[in-house]
């Protein structure tokens, strides 16, 4: 059995990190030089723990899917990231930020990992700015800050509405500088099909080269997966359509346990689905709701235009059930809040799934012109995709999947369960229990990639200094090299009749309708079945036209929906587990009577980390206790 | 709705390409240009043969993946958009479209749409980027920008590295793509002391990657999705003479 140890420092909270630091054994410069490191992912925690260990002096290998380590998916994150800088002298500090993000998470997060992440989040805005990101400043020349939802200070930094692609644009930038001295290895389009374990410990990857079709070996004495979340087993959602947590999953399946899988966030501001055949759907930042109103008609299907229905006909329902926080709650309340209407028929559109967000108070106050400099490109964007202005009319806006905030577990040093095997960002369970909130996963990432991983790799990476580079003869890299060449041969010899993306469309419906925004019993069991018989379906029917050995998207995406199947039913296998609401998880059988969610802390005060035993055999649940010691633990409240 | 579809079909780097005609009554006018090319993909694949290969990911105009030449003109006819923001409103019932990978000698031709953008790595390994490392890094606001300056910086260095400014070219040049990087730098403070090295080791590898120069036709500020400002090149070119005479 695996016992979990999480390896937290002994002390007061605020001094646990510096202690560590203190006390953890290093790896000198010269070892250094000898020592090889994998990172898979080139996101903001992949690009910047790549850069930053290249900056020590080990020896990483990097890759990606895309073309290009630019275009990972942090760059499509658009309102900001956040530090505890208090620039803005209303009240903010490293504790307040920690309060916010164990509160903002339902008291599901692990205090010691989030008080660091809080900690270290100036550092991490110190560093962009020292790298050139050109983060929004007022006219002395300093940062701006704005606001984010589930907290009461201004903390956010922001690049207009593409703050995650100057972040990027600036880690890619010194993974870039890393390259030119050769510390760094840049595999592109390559995908990781397996992990490589020897004696117990992570010491290598298969991947399959995207163009050539090659299977390749790659070994390094420490693996860093850096490879995101989730959510697009719900196939229509904010990510990138090739976004998938198959690296991740393949690491699961070799031992790795995967804590918390039914705490996905459910993004309130999307641009709702406008028709059968899309691929994905665009969110519309947070940071619009700090100017923006939502609201819905009073009466139902009233089908006058929203500027024709005058104010006391319309239902600010958010600011009426939160006046504390209004149209600012985190983003589980804000989505749950906008489904309640919708559900109950007050939704507006031809499809009744959708609600308004309406900015014309702001610009009558503010001017145009104000709101144009902090949301013109997501107002070009919307206009670009739905052919009207939010200038002139109400955006209209509607939950979808877009955050994981389960993912393998880490302890303190961020390693999984596998030796030498470490996730970071997204990938990981760590800091936002269940609920991230805004702006949180920018400084998360970053902060993991830049400032923590590369101090806690060295305390594994220590007794490995004499540890010669790792050969890929050996007869663990052949057994899983077969497995993968096995695998991808099954998949393409099926021959069958259906697309792919059909299967992922289906298997994302279910999950949508069972395993979303809400869930209870008898609908999370029907989806377990349900995903079942669509898996044997695809191991049978599924078409993958086209050769192993060259360019094929279709095998590449076959690839990630076999394993979605399994993710699907883990992720079920938690939910029904959870019989407690917390954050984005709400289990209809636990509520209020107001309809808000209640926890269970007497029995669900714990991370569920769960263990994989093989296909189709029972998960193993493992539970790390949740303590803690320097918070209240309170019914999270934004009225 | 139905649209002809001439599209370039290539095996890989080293095959020869051809155009293949497709008659498509799937499309319709809500779709997006690449959800029309999924429907036809799906159809493809359900006959057997092999679907048209192209790059895309976000999806949302940001990534700077994808990217082909629709009817003559870089992300098709609507400007200031990447491919994936262009919806089939634009085209009509029964229109021909035709469909081409970027052409350019530095973007070899991988499969079908996709094309090689290695180049445009190698320029920004050459130099686009600030010296600084983890832990370094003084106060944030120990540096302050210029409000206007660092506007600008930011106007900069939107570009999404998607290649539109080479494919418009007719020289197939990158000044657009290496200026809007230098003149991000070169606005702030932070990256004054780098500067001349910088923009004489990316105008350098540009140069050797095969791109083509620069004869100010405007074109590449034309089609960029992301308008992308001329202005750029202008700075770039002051910044590599004053590297070159200093």
């Amino acid at each position: 059995m695996t016992k979990l140890n999480s390896k937290i420092p002994d002390g007061p909270l605020a001094e646990k990190w510096t202690k560590f630091k203190a006390t953890t054994r290093l790896v000198n410069p010269a070892n250094k030089k000898k020592l090889e490191i994998i990172v898979v992912g080139t996101g903001l925690a992949g690009a910047s723990a790549a850069s930053a260990l290249g900056e020590l002096g080990y020896n990483v290998k990097n890759f990606c899917y895309q073309d290009t380590p630019r275009r990972a998916h942090s760059v499509a994150a658009q309102g900001g990231i956040n530090a505890a800088k208090n620039y803005k002298n209303d009240g903010d500090s490293v504790y307040r930020l920690f309060y916010d993000m164990v509160k903002g998470g339902d008291y599901r997060s692990r205090e010691a990992n989030v008080y660091r992440t809080a900690e270290v989040s100036n550092d991490v805005i110190d560093h962009y700015t020292a790298l050139g990101v050109p983060f929004a400043r007022d006219y002395g020349g300093n940062l701006d800050n704005r606001s984010f939802g589930g907290v009461q200070v201004s903390r956010t930094f922001y690049a207009k509405g593409q703050t995650g692609q100057q972040c990027l644009l600036g880690a890619y930038s010194s993974l870039n500088r890393q390259i030119s001295k050769g510390k760094v290895t840049m595999y592109s389009r390559r995908e990781m099909l397996e992990l490589v374990i020897i004696d117990g410990k992570a010491r290598g990857i298969i991947t399959r080269n995207l163009v050539s079709g090659e299977i390749e070996r790659h070994s390094a004495h420490a693996v860093v997966l850096a490879t995101g979340g989730y959510g697009t087993i719900y196939y229509l959602s904010t990510l990138a359509v090739n976004s998938n947590p198959s690296a991740a999953w393949k690491a699961h399946k070799k031992g790795a346990l995967f804590a918390n899988p039914s705490f996905v966030q459910i993004h309130p501001t999307s641009i709702p689905q406008l028709n059968d055949y899309q691929a994905k759907l665009t969110l519309m930042s947070e940071s619009l709701r700090n100017d923006g109103r939502i609201w819905v008609p009073k009466t139902k299907g009233d089908k006058r235009h929203p500027n024709e229905i005058p104010e006391e006909d319309r239902d600010y329902y958010l600011e009426r059930r939160y006046p504390a926080f209004g149209n600012l709650v985190p983003r589980d309340v804000a989505s749950r809040a906008a489904k309640e209407r919708c559900d109950a028929g007050y939704g507006v559109s031809e499809t009744g799934l959708a609600v308004n967000l309406d900015f014309r108070d702001a610009i009558n106050k503010q001017g145009k012109k104000a709101i144009e400099n902090k949301y013109g490109n997501l107002f070009e964007m919307y206009e670009t995709i739905t052919g009207t202005s939010p200038y002139e009319e109400p955006m209209r806006i509607y939950p979808a999947g877009h955050y994981t905030m389960g993912g393998l577990w880490v302890d303190y040093e961020l390693m999984t369960t596998i030796p030498g095997l470490y996730a970071i960002g997204e990938s990981n369970f760590s800091d936002h229990g269940a609920n991230r909130l805004g702006a949180s996963s920018l400084m998360q990432t970053s902060g993991d990639g830049y400032f923590i991983l590369p101090y806690t790799i060295g305390n594994y990476l220590a007794d490995d200094i004499r540890t010669p580079i790792i050969p890929t003869d050996t007869k663990e890299f052949d057994d899983a090299e077969k497995e993968v060449k096995d695998r991808l041969e099954k998949l393409i010899s099926i021959k069958g009749k259906q697309t792919v993306t059909s299967f992922h469309r289906r298997l994302g419906k279910i999950m949508w309708n069972h395993a979303g925004m809400s869930r209870n019993e008898q609908g999370l069991k029907e989806a377990l079945q349900m995903v079942k018989e669509l898996k044997e379906e695809f191991w049978n029917d599924v078409m993958i036209p086209g050769e192993l050995e060259e360019l094929n998207q279709e095998l590449e995406k076959a690839g990630r929906v076999a394993d979605y199947f399994d993710v699907a039913r883990l992720m079920i296998t938690d939910a029904l587990n959870r019989t407690e609401s917390c954050g984005a998880h709400f289990r209809e059988e636990s509520q209020t009577e107001d309809g808000e969610a209640k926890r269970d802390d007497a029995n669900f005060m714990y991370v569920a980390a769960w263990e994989y035993t093989g296909e189709n055999k029972e998960y193993k649940l493992h539970k790390e206790a949740l303590i803690y010691e320097n918070i209240e633990v309170k019914v999270r409240s934004y009225k | 709705m139905k649209v002809k579809l001439k599209i370039w079909r290539q095996k890989n780097a080293v095959s020869k390409g051809k155009f293949v005609t497709y008659d498509f009554d799937g499309a319709s006018p809500e779709m997006s240009f690449l959800e029309m090319l999924d429907a036809l993909n799906t159809t493809l694949i359900q006959k057997g043969d092999n679907p048209v290969a192209f790059d895309s990911d976000c999806r949302e105009g940001i990534c700077g993946a994808c990217g082909m030449y629709i009817n003559g003109y870089p992300n098709g006819p609507v400007k200031g958009i990447t491919t994936c923001h262009l919806s089939m409103r634009y085209f009509k019932d029964g229109q021909t479209i035709v469909v081409e990978p970027w052409r350019a000698k530095a973007f070899p031709v991988v499969k079908d749409l996709i094309v090689d953008r290695m180049a445009f790595d190698k320029i920004q390994t050459a130099g686009g980027f600030i010296s600084t490392n983890v832990g370094s890094a003084p106060d944030a606001h120990a540096i302050p920008v210029n409000k206007s300056k660092a506007d600008d910086a930011f106007d900069s260095s939107i570009c999404i590295g998607c290649g539109t400014c080479v494919a418009a070219c007719k020289n197939a040049s990158a000044m657009l793509f290496v200026s809007a990087k230098v003149s991000q730098y070169a606005l702030f403070p932070q990256g004054k002391i780098e500067a001349k090295e910088r923009v004489k080791a990316m105008i350098q590898t540009m140069d050797e990657l095969g791109f083509g120069n620069c004869t100010n036709t405007g074109a590449c500020e034309a089609q960029c999705p992301k308008n992308i400002s001329i202005i750029n090149i202008a700075r770039l070119n002051r910044e590599y003479f004053s590297a070159k005479i200093n």
